[in-house]
């Protein structure tokens, strides 16, 4: 076909598009017609399919998501919030932290690695964008069940792809999760998170300011890869009686984007531009109109100035092409020699493709022909918004309470530990984990398995950083609106059993199809709740990110909101560890123990469920962080006890330190008995350990606190020895660390 | 004292190699691949990354930068070169130590905090050592597998030259458990595992890793 101008659109009204192949329903079509005063050309139709789509409009989950904005907390940290690119929070002496995380599941089901691959580049830049240097990842995952042959393709792709592209840039991976269940075996979940570190005053915005400005593409290539992956790959669901419309995944260069950082950081430390934007999702389409439409003015794009890998591309194409490792400038033309020079010193392609504009609109020509003339706002900002039907899932009537047998003898007791810690979802990581480059940059002070990922910021203060990633979708599928508040708060706990005080928070909300009334009403209670428990903690929502259809045919995955906390500590000589370095310590637990087994792992591990999530005590999380952060000087060890109970905490413990303990639950002081003292994953508790010298200290912190204080054992021996269960350590570890290498090799 | 620290593009550990040379009490000096230029350095550190992408070979191409031709020279003459991972990559793509770091025997990438034996502590970054010392440093590669033919084995062991070995499990597949070793002048030493992540208690496994650099700075003294 011959360049649909904008000239050829006005002639030609009745030109059919394909707009249902592209995703846009016929009102969307009818509102894009309206919104230009005739039908579109091809390379706009391109634009707002891809921009309109749910992956970046958001349209299912906007009307919800406005609550961060209407219950959001006063907060002197948050220094830039949601609509950026990230959030941006001080964390004291001039430095501002961006944090994010975002999906890219559905690639990471198709192409395991290249998927799970550029979901890190992806979210890299998006921090890189913000103007800081990126310093750590961590990857949220959850996969199939763990013996199901799929998740032997997937999971093994899925690590290797984290790894692959993560070490190759030079960022510790310093958490995550790994979480199994049958529900995302056709969806399985790899959420990325970054965090990156700046001066205050080198926060960069995403705007387009300055008639006579330039726009400079800068980084790799245009391509043919991910060619309407935004619009296509993420909001359609597999159907297989379909013809697949999937499309090629992004294809990542790990070397080509670390140049890229090392490059933008000199730039920055320039102080070279006015604007800057990565491509992502919609590639070009999304980069020229959200600068444009944040901006002052309108802009002119040259698009056949575009450098390509495949010439063949049409314009089409390049506008949708979401080709990684590409970032987009405004910067004053006096400044372009010396922006030029730094992108030669690190050999990055740059060209300028077009230049601010003193008018309103978004002009695209090619080769001199215009192609594209849209108010750039209607296209990134003023995207269709649904109201889509909810209604209460019907299977929130069915769920039973779990009945399980007491264990109580000490063969049961020891039979019942074994069985916990070998289980896929409790068993040791660190096959994967290993995989993993922890110590690069030099300032890594905790990583996985601890409670929370910990990251010095200054050599001289000592001032650090630790995130938590969070989320059980069981309880979430139970119970939508304090599922998620219980995954905020656990997280919260992490940050504070390490030693670091809960600032600001992040989101990842992966869920099923918007168009079943079941899902989106399990959303919509989702995103009340973290709304509602943001608030009542005063932590500000910083960004988020929304992954819907992830939904095999009727099956959608477990409502999975993460919820990542970022936390400051003043000196990270005093955080604490997981592990005890020695025998002799008395071991307490904060916090009391209740019978309720619903959504825990030794539920799970028994085919139930439960119907009743635990209820949120906002009072007590908050009053046990506080005992956290001040308890720090007499804790020798601190580990939060959360998926498997107090069973897989101690054994955690002890198997870091390679020092066993002696423990004594006081069975009739615990409802439920030793069985939920060892397996119940009732909130708002915390392992902690410390020298009979400092007892005193915490007792009387405890009841100032008013948080519940039981001694439940001593470290020492070489054995986890449990009201007269005694497994030596190397029969526990044997049972812990065997499970992976047997599944994945 | 002067020690440069030589970044190519893809380099990841170069400022965690400044911070060990300053622990160590000398000053770190910046050196660009692109140039020629020592900037009177007395000793030049080779961080670990994944230089060029690791593309056709690891180290492949960084052998061949402007950087190179000078430290080649250099070394050549007695002058203290360390490779660190990557660096070691480096160091035997440009012949100036024999063997190659192919695929780990597990084919995966393996970051994990390894013990080691000091089997030589007569070279410029390994007299601080006692012989046989057993240190734990990180290590973390995926092409970390020493290789080499049977007479380059055989020399390199009867000659002393292997400076470091894995202790316990061989965690790459290297021949003879081999993390480390010299030229015969032991002023170029190569090793897989990070030293320059073993300087603190806080960030690292132990300190052990410190001791690389101060063995420099004893061997510029005392030289």
């Amino acid at each position: 076909m011959a360049l649909d101008t904008v000239t050829n659109a006005s002639a030609t009204p009745d030109f059919v598009l394909p707009f249902e192949q592209l995703g846009l329903k016929a009102d969307e079509f009818e509102k894009i017609k309206t919104i230009l005063g005739r039908r579109p050309t091809g390379s706009e139709l391109a634009m707002y399919s891809v921009m309109w789509s749910e992956h970046c409009s958001y349209k299912s989950s906007k009307i919800h998501l406005k609550q961060f904005g209407e219950k959001a907390p006063n907060s002197d940290a948050l220094l830039v919030g949601i609509g950026e690119n990230a959030g941006v929070v001080d964390i004291g002496q001039g430095y501002a932290v961006t944090f994010k995380a975002e999906s890219h599941n559905h690639p990471s089901f198709v192409e395991p690695y290249q998927g799970a691959a550029t979901g890190i580049g992806g979210i890299v830049r998006d921090i890189l964008t913000m103007g800081a240097r990126p310093i750590a990842v961590m990857d949220p995952l959850r996969f199939g069940a763990a013996d199901a042959p799929d998740t032997k393709r997937v999971l093994p792709g899925v690590v290797a792809g984290i790894g692959g592209y993560g070490n190759c840039l030079g960022l510790p991976n310093i958490g995550g999760e790994i979480v199994f269940d049958e529900t995302y075996a056709g969806n399985p979940l790899v959420n990325a998170l970054c965090v990156g570190v700046m001066r205050h005053e080198d926060i960069k915005l995403a705007q387009a300011h300055g008639a006579g400005n330039l726009v400079v593409l800068f980084g790799a290539k245009t391509g043919g890869d991910g060619i309407g992956g935004a619009s296509i790959l993420a909001s359609e669901t597999f159907n297989t009686s379909k013809p697949t419309k999937r499309p090629a995944v992004q294809v990542g260069d790990p070397f080509a984007e670390k140049v890229l950082i090392e490059c933008s950081l000199e730039i920055f430390a320039e102080d070279l531009v006015v604007g800057i934007q990565d491509l992502g999702a919609a590639g070009i389409s999304c980069a020229t109109s959200e600068l444009a439409s944040a901006g002052t003015g309108g802009m002119n794009v040259q698009l056949e100035k575009v450098p390509l890998r495949d010439p063949s591309l049409s314009p089409e194409e390049i506008l949708m092409s979401e080709s990684q490792e590409r970032m987009c400038a405004i910067i004053e033309p006096s400044k372009l020699g010396r922006f030029m020079a730094i992108c030669k010193k690190w050999d990055v392609t740059a060209t300028v493709i077009g230049e601010v504009t003193s008018g309103d609109r978004l002009h695209i020509t090619f080769n001199g022909e215009l192609i594209v003339d849209v108010p750039p706002r209607t296209v990134a900002h003023d995207g269709p918004v649904l109201t889509r039907p909810m209604s209460r899932p019907e299977y929130l009537d069915t769920l039973k309470a779990v009945t399980l047998e007491k264990v109580e003898t000490p063969e049961a007791i020891k039979a019942a530990v074994l069985k916990l810690i070998a289980a896929p979802n409790i068993a040791d990581k660190s096959w994967v984990t290993k995989q993993y480059d922890k110590y690069v940059q030099g300032n890594s002070i905790l990583a996985q398995p601890e409670d929370s990922g910990m990251i010095r910021i200054d050599e001289q203060t000592h001032l650090g950083i630790a995130i938590s990633t969070d989320a059980n979708a069981r309880l979430s599928f139970v119970d939508p609106y304090n599922g998620v508040k219980l995954a905020l708060l656990e997280s919260c706990r992490n940050i504070a059993t390490s030693g670091a005080k809960p600032l600001a928070i992040t989101n990842c909300l992966n869920f099923g199809s918007p168009e079943d009334p079941g899902v989106m009403w399990t959303f919509a209670e989702t995103v009340r709740g973290l709304a509602d428990i943001c608030l009542e903690m005063g932590l500000p929502v910083t960004g988020g990110n929304v992954s819907f259809y992830n939904q095999t045919g009727k099956v959608a995955i477990l409502p999975t909101p993460v919820i990542g906390v970022l936390g400051v500590i003043q000196d990270v000589r005093t955080r604490t560890s997981m592990s005890f370095i020695e025998a002799g310590l008395e071991l307490f637990q904060l916090g009391n123990t209740d019978d309720n087994f619903t959504g825990s792992e030794w539920a799970h591990l028994h085919g139930q469920m439960g119907d009743q999530a635990p209820t949120p005590d906002i009072d007590h999380e908050t009053r046990l962080v506080k005992l956290l952060l001040e308890g720090q000087k007499y804790f020798a060890a601190a580990h939060d006890i959360s998926n498997g109970g107090f069973a897989a905490t101690i054994s955690e413990m002890v198997l870091k330190s390679n020092i066993g303990a002696t423990i004594d639950l006081p069975a009739q002081f615990i409802p439920g008995g030793v069985t939920a003292g060892l397996f119940a994953e009732t909130p708002g508790r915390v392992v902690v350990a410390v020298k009979s010298s400092d007892v005193a200290g915490l007792t009387s912190l405890a009841e100032s606190h008013k948080i519940a204080l039981h001694k439940v054992g001593i470290t020492g021996g070489d054995a986890l020895a449990i009201n007269g269960a005694s497994i030596p350590l190397t029969q526990l570890r044997a049972a812990f660390t065997e499970t992976f290498p047997k599944l994945f090799g | 004292m002067r020690v440069g620290v030589v970044t190519f593009p893809g380099t990841l550990d170069d400022r965690d190699a400044a911070r060990a040379v300053e622990y160590a009490g000398a000053e770190p000096v910046s050196l660009w691949h692109g140039s020629d230029d020592l900037k009177h350095v007395d000793a030049v550190v080779l961080p670990g990354g994944f230089s060029y992408g690791d593309y056709l070979r690891c180290g492949a191409i960084s052998a061949k930068a402007p950087i190179m031709k000078s430290i080649i020279v250099a070394a050549e003459h007695g002058f203290p070169v360390l490779g660190i991972c990557n660096g070691f990559q480096v160091l035997a793509e440009a012949h100036l130590l024999p063997g190659a770091l192919t695929r780990n025997a597990d084919m995966h990438f393996l970051c994990t905090d390894q013990t080691l034996k000091i089997e030589n502590n007569s070279t410029m970054w390994t007299n601080g050592f006692t012989l046989g010392q057993e240190i734990l440093i990180p290590m973390k590669n995926a092409e970390g597998n020493f290789n080499c033919d049977d007479a380059t084995l055989h020399e390199l062991e009867s000659e002393g030259r292997v400076i470091a070995r894995y202790v316990g499990v061989n965690p790459n597949g290297s021949r003879d458990a081999i993390a480390g070793i010299t030229n015969k002048r032991g002023n170029v030493v190569g090793l897989m595992p990070h030293p320059e992540h073993a300087i603190d208690l806080l960030t690292g496994p132990s300190k052990d890793g410190l001791t690389f650099f101060t063995s420099l700075l004893h061997s510029m003294i005392a030289g």
